[in-house]
């Protein structure tokens, strides 16, 4: 039998040291934490105290009166959402359809990996060039003229690659166990994809989608020129309508109206984030309850 | 457990010379490294046949290219041809869909697909099935009682049908992927080292199971344990290198080899 030594399981120097070190990088890792949630919080404190009072059924369903100085911005309300769901329809198809091409079918060449490098660029690209392209292409040669449809095949265009990417991505997590399964009792790559890998994928690209919708609803330059206006008396009844938008009512009450009352633009900025938030916590929801489901 | 193997094995071989795979002049190239070099094998029906030898010697290979898996990717190329019930499934007219219904395969970790343990027994009936639809409940439930049976796996969860088949323990799990391939009835099972991810009481239950499935399929399975070959197989087959070093009944492989390096391998001087 040994004799016991009470030093065996004493935290030496080396030890104390190391711990420091490691609490200090703890605290770093906290701060910069709270960095990032900081803007956040403060942004929507400061819409919520000064654009608060403006929020009204009067102000949400009515159309700007005096100027845009007093009245509603339904119509800048109704032309976000019309631009969205435009947007949606166009991109969401397109982009999980070349992203399950990409990922299921096309194989790993320098073709491939040209289309994967043009994707990630075209997510790079600024969006007042997108703004440009879309005028030159949508509003002048496809003589769609400024209307939601320009516009929103300009926010597709520009928001495509985030859904290409986030599907992609999401197919990929899937294991290839899975596929080699199915493959094995005979099924087809479609089959395969239809009852295995899109099933395992739709909360991922559903996320694409959510940060889809965001940027979209969000993004003012690029509908200035194909589609929205600073005013228009009309609601839009159809996609070859002009009309007006959040985005772009924020940027007109708070730049280019004298004398307008300090909360309109705060209500404006409250009620575009009070969207994406809504439109966000529907897909949230959703996707959700399809994990609850989500077998492994 | 080893009251019903040796009681298997007591039984007469199936005295026919039916021959349900036979490789003739088989070489595979995996880009320039050549796989396997002029495989001539028959397998013969009904049997359960093991595949030994040291890693790489081109046995999974092998048993890959018997259900044609092998072409995934894109660098193989193949010469020579594989009948599987007398025809050439590397025929240009022959249809993939059909070669993987006839040979079924298991892999070495257990891979049921993320849905209960029922759809994981439907699913493959229901890919073939006319319209991809539903099937009539009377006859899904009987399929799915069959299947498990089969497998010795319906006593166990017979009430957890509806529950996910990923919740299962690994041997469980590992019948639950031969059973799933009985649906669809095919003539050959593949096994690429079944028993590897489970512990030897699951590896017991899997081996029980082999000769529960023998006469009705015929079984292939790859192994690198030889007390596996040795008890749960009637023939064996010997690989080196790419190549067939002796196909013998496998009493005859493991006490009286006719090569040298079979009996090297085997009395484990290399491996």
């Amino acid at each position: 039998m040994t004799t016991a030594n009470p030093a065996l399981f004493q935290a030496s120097d080396l030890n104390q040291r190391n711990a420091r070190v490691q609490q200090r990088f703890r605290l770093l890792f906290g701060l910069m934490t709270l960095l990032l949630i900081t803007p956040v919080l403060l942004i929507l404190a400061t819409l919520l105290v000064k654009g608060g009072g403006a929020i009204s059924w009067e102000f949400l369903f009515t159309a700007p009166t005096d100027g845009m100085r007093s009245g509603g911005l339904f119509p800048a309300l109704l032309g976000t959402v019309w631009l969205v769901t435009v947007a949606l329809l166009l991109s969401v198809p397109i982009g999980v359809f070349a992203a399950i091409y990409l990922s299921e079918y096309a194989g790993d060449n320098w073709f491939t990996r040209i289309i994967n490098l043009a994707i990630i660029n075209l997510a790079g690209v600024p969006s007042i060039v997108h703004a440009l392209f879309g005028l030159g292409a949508f509003v002048l040669f496809f003589k769609f003229g400024t209307s939601i449809l320009a516009a929103s095949l300009t926010l597709a265009v520009m928001t495509m690659p985030v859904v290409i990417v986030a599907t992609r991505e999401s197919l990929q997590a899937v294991p290839p166990a899975f596929r080699e399964a199915c493959w094995n009792m005979g099924a087809t790559r479609w089959q395969t994809i239809r009852r295995v890998v899109l099933p395992n994928s739709i909360t991922g690209i559903l996320t694409g989608v959510i940060l889809e919708v965001s940027r979209t609803a969000g993004e003012t330059a690029p509908i200035m020129f194909t589609g929205a206006v600073f005013f228009t008396p009309f609601l839009p009844h159809s996609v070859l309508d002009q009309t007006m938008a959040l985005s772009l009512h924020l940027f007109v009450v708070a730049t280019q109206v004298p004398g307008i009352a300090e909360e309109l633009p705060f209500g404006v900025a409250l009620v575009l984030i009070g969207l994406v938030l809504t439109m966000n916590s529907v897909s949230i929801a959703f996707r959700m309850w399809l994990r609850g489901k989500k077998k492994w | 457990m080893n009251t019903e193997p040796n009681a298997a094995l007591l039984q007469p071989l199936p005295s026919h010379g039916r021959h349900a795979i036979a490789s003739e002049k088989l070489n595979l190239w995996y880009g320039t490294f050549q796989a396997l070099y002029d495989v001539d094998l028959r397998i013969r029906e009904g049997l359960i046949t093991s595949m030994i030898g040291p890693s790489g010697c081109g046995k999974s290979t092998f048993l890959r290219s018997v259900n044609r898996i092998n072409e995934r990717l894109g660098y193989v190329r193949i010469e020579g041809s594989v009948h599987v019930m007398n025809e050439n499934i590397y025929a240009p007219q022959v249809e993939l869909v059909q070669v993987r219904k006839q040979v079924g395969m298991v892999f070495q970790r257990p891979n049921p697909l993320p849905i209960s343990i029922r759809d994981n027994i439907l699913f493959s009936h229901r890919l073939h099935a006319k319209g991809g639809g539903d099937v009539v409940q009377g006859t899904a439930d009987e399929i799915v009682e069959q299947s498990l049976r089969q497998v010795l796996l319906w006593d166990q969860v017979k009430d957890r049908l509806r529950r996910r088949a990923t919740e299962l323990s690994l041997e469980e799990q590992q019948k639950l992927c031969i059973a799933r391939l009985l649906p669809v009835k095919p003539k050959i099972l593949l096994m690429d080292e079944p028993c590897s991810a489970l512990d030897p009481k699951g590896t017991e239950a899997v081996e029980e199971l082999l000769w529960e499935l023998r006469g009705e399929y015929t079984i292939l399975i790859v192994t690198h344990n030889m007390a596996q070959a040795r008890r749960a197989s009637e023939e064996c087959v010997f690989m080196l290198m790419g190549r067939v070093v002796e196909h013998a009944p496998t009493e005859q492989v493991f006490v009286t080899p006719q090569h040298r390096e079979t009996a090297d391998y085997i009395e484990g001087r290399y491996g």
